[in-house]
């Protein structure tokens, strides 16, 4: 167990590493660094920019550094927390990021819950009663979460929300709640708020895990032990809970560490089209603005989310399934 | 996906055939059993067929601009008149436009005086087809009005002409995009499975990178990295290279999944024995072996990157105008201001979901036709 947890401990950081190291080239992919524009726009307004004005700007932001020197300072500011300034904004990139951060890793968290609460009772119905009407309606449902795209499905309900009840179902707070501090009266206000974004964002992962769910479960329930317990005259509901689902339910389960990154990936475009306080809506007008640090720096953070959520539910896996620790030290 | 259908009994001469046909005569025999596939398949080919052709089907080019006609509505199309009388010829009518003087909408509505009458082959835009002849025939047209299937958008051009042109983009860039997967995919898959050892494990550790980051920022922030200034066809193959380069790494698991299964096998010593190289026993050797599964991931893998295109281009970081794929025209669509009054902008998220669910349901049936034990 402890192996386990070092090795893929091990294999978190290198991601983040990795991730890292795209970011930062993210960040400086762009023709000119952000000092040039920094200057640009001084000079635009009338301030006459020196030399040594520059070199100084240059020194103060590492820009003379070669660029493995700007990165070890770069990454070296990010451990520390210090996520550099945006240049958009001329806020500290942390101070922009804060509140964001934490809504997007709420509603990520919830949606991979509201998946599998939906998925499995479904996934295990759907197999139970194989060609019924609601098999092959949830069948419908499950095609549908995988050809239409997340945002389209947003729109839609946009659309629909719109046209027959008169609501915008945007935004995660009413108006008079926005930039209010957080309260009871606050909180509620976003339950009510949330249900069409988790559905949104979670169509598209709901709606494989009922196709994996109910494949796994029809399986087990060919198998010979099914029958036998059949046969022993077990009770039939008894015999589908305690045996068949329990084995069923293990590939769902265990591909919980790759659900979230799908999760977060897709939230960023549905925050941008129901727009959600989330980091998604400011990462996409970074990219737009070329806001670099802050592009980079919230790129770096939601992988970074990803992953290690991915890691805390799989190390718990492993904790409570022991197959699956069987299953991963093996491979 | 399909029932195992059982073959049913073969006598004579068609056993005979049956026994001497080749795997993809076998497969074809088998996917031709799925109806849906086949439906599906057809529809692809016919996208297909429309995106070589379009200057000809399109009634106009997607860029003719009928500045009298700002967001007109999907009109329709009819064979019985508001007398109640049928025409053989489908028509629609003309349309009279009014301002609506407190909310300065426009409000189009139909002119019963004015008929027009479609008709095939009629003249109209002229375009240079391939770049190699000019020509100003359309396949169907109405002559002296205006006819506008999906409507118009907010610069008074055809949708649906704009959504036939974007079939050409979007699909395109699907096949192109899933090229490079392919390449990548078999090249690192197969170093990763034959050669085994060091490099399977850099392998192994890069698609487990890939596949435990979240894609979609991904490829936004490397999109936006893109200069400005690039020549949309430039833009094109940087996105479907961005695209690819994500997404090669299912197709190179399948790949070395298949390798480390097959290189064990006899007739993989005897060519090594016959003295064939490493590279000609991957290609000429393993890879035909397991090409059919190949086949059913690639198709799986089309619609990842339609996907993946439409939601960039959407966002305003892949594609950029003049250029017409469906996300681009999704552009459009992006508030709600547009989206109540202006449904048929969303016609071409229509066209996205189509065309991938036809993708998934050819691999489905190919997936099916490839497993000799259905």
């Amino acid at each position: 167990m402890l192996a386990l947890f070092v090795r893929r401990g091990v294999f978190m950081l290198l991601t983040v590493l990795a991730v890292t190291v795209v970011g930062f080239l993210i960040i400086q992919l762009p023709p000119g660094d952000f000092l040039t524009l920094y200057i640009l726009e001084l000079e635009a307004s009338g301030e006459v920019v020196d030399e040594a004005t520059v070199d100084n700007l240059r020194r103060r932001y590492g820009l003379d550094l070669s660029p493995l020197g700007q990165y070890l300072r770069w990454l070296g500011n990010l451990v520390r927390g210090d996520f550099g300034l945006s240049f958009g904004w001329n806020r500290p990139v942390s101070e922009l990021i804060g509140e964001r951060l934490a809504l997007t890793v709420t509603i990520s968290l919830l949606t991979l819950f509201i998946s599998y609460l939906l998925a499995i009772p479904i996934g295990i119905y759907s197999a139970v009663h194989q060609y019924s009407f609601s098999d092959y309606a949830f069948t419908v449902v499950g095609f549908m979460g995988l050809a239409l795209p997340n945002f389209l499905f947003a729109l839609i309900l946009l659309y629909l929300f719109f046209t027959v009840f008169d609501i915008a179902v945007v935004g995660l707070f009413s108006s008079e709640f926005i930039n209010e501090p957080w309260s009871v009266a606050r909180v509620i206000d976003m339950l009510k708020h949330l249900p069409v974004p988790l559905l949104v964002i979670g169509l598209q992962g709901t709606a494989g895990l009922i196709r994996v769910m109910r494949g796994s479960l029809l399986d087990e329930l060919r198998k010979q032990y099914v029958i036998t317990a059949r046969a022993k005259g077990l009770d039939e509901r008894a015999l589908l809970f305690r045996y068949p689902v329990r084995l069923a339910i293990n590939p769902i389960i265990s591909s919980v560490s790759w659900q979230l990154p799908q999760i977060v990936s897709g939230a960023v475009i549905v925050a941008v089209v129901l727009n959600l306080p989330t980091l998604g809506p400011l990462l996409l007008r970074a990219l737009l603005t070329q806001d670099m640090f802050l592009a980079g720096t919230i790129i770096v953070m939601i992988t970074i989310l990803a992953v290690l959520g991915a890691f805390i539910s799989d190390m718990m896996l492993m904790w409570v399934d022991p197959r699956i620790r069987f299953e991963r030290a093996e491979g | 996906m399909a029932e195992a259908t059982q073959a049913a009994p073969i006598t004579g001469n068609a056993q005979e055939q049956y026994y001497l046909s080749s795997q993809t005569q076998l497969m074809w025999r088998k996917f031709k059993r799925h109806k849906l596939a086949m439906a599906a398949g057809l529809l692809l080919v016919l996208f297909y067929v429309a995106a070589a052709l379009v200057e000809v089907i399109a009634p106009y080019r997607p860029d003719t601009r009928f500045t009298e006609y700002i967001f007109t509505p999907p009109q329709r199309l009819r064979v019985v008149d508001h007398t109640g009388r049928l025409h053989l010829r489908p028509f629609v009518y003309g349309l009279q436009r009014e301002l609506d003087m407190d909310t300065l909408e426009r409000i189009y509505t139909e002119d019963h005086a004015v008929i027009h009458p479609l008709r095939l082959f009629v003249r109209g835009d002229e375009y240079r087809m391939w770049g190699l002849f000019d020509g100003d025939v359309h396949l169907v047209g109405v002559e002296n009005g205006v006819y506008f299937p999906f409507g118009t958008d907010k610069l008074g051009r055809d949708l649906f002409s704009r959504n036939l042109y974007a079939i050409r983009i979007s699909l395109s860039i699907g096949l192109i995009g899933v090229a490079v997967s392919f390449v990548l995919g078999c090249l690192l898959g197969g170093i990763s499975g034959y050669y085994g050892g060091v490099p399977d494990l850099i392998i192994q550790r890069i698609i487990e990178f890939l596949i435990s980051i979240p894609v979609i920022p991904f490829w936004m922030g490397l999109a936006a990295a893109l200069p400005h200034d690039w020549p949309s066809l430039r833009i094109y193959f940087a996105i479907t290279i961005i695209l690819g380069i994500i997404g090669w790494s299912q197709l190179a698991r399948v790949v070395r999944g298949k390798l480390i299964s097959l290189r064990e096998e006899d007739f993989v010593m005897a060519a090594s024995v016959a003295g064939a190289t490493k590279a000609s026993i991957i290609f000429r050797h393993l890879l035909p072996s397991f090409m059919s599964y190949l086949i059913v991931s690639l198709t799986l893998a089309v619609p990842n990157m339609i996907l993946g295109e439409t939601a960039l281009s959407f966002l305003g970081l892949g594609l950029q105008p003049p250029v017409v794929s469906w996300g681009v025209l999704l552009q459009d669509a992006q508030n709600l201001q547009s989206l109540a009054n202006h449904s048929w902008l969303l016609i071409p998220g229509l066209f996205v979901v189509v065309s991938v669910l036809a993708f998934n349901f050819v691999g489905d049936g190919l997936r099916d036709a490839a497993d000799p034990y259905r």
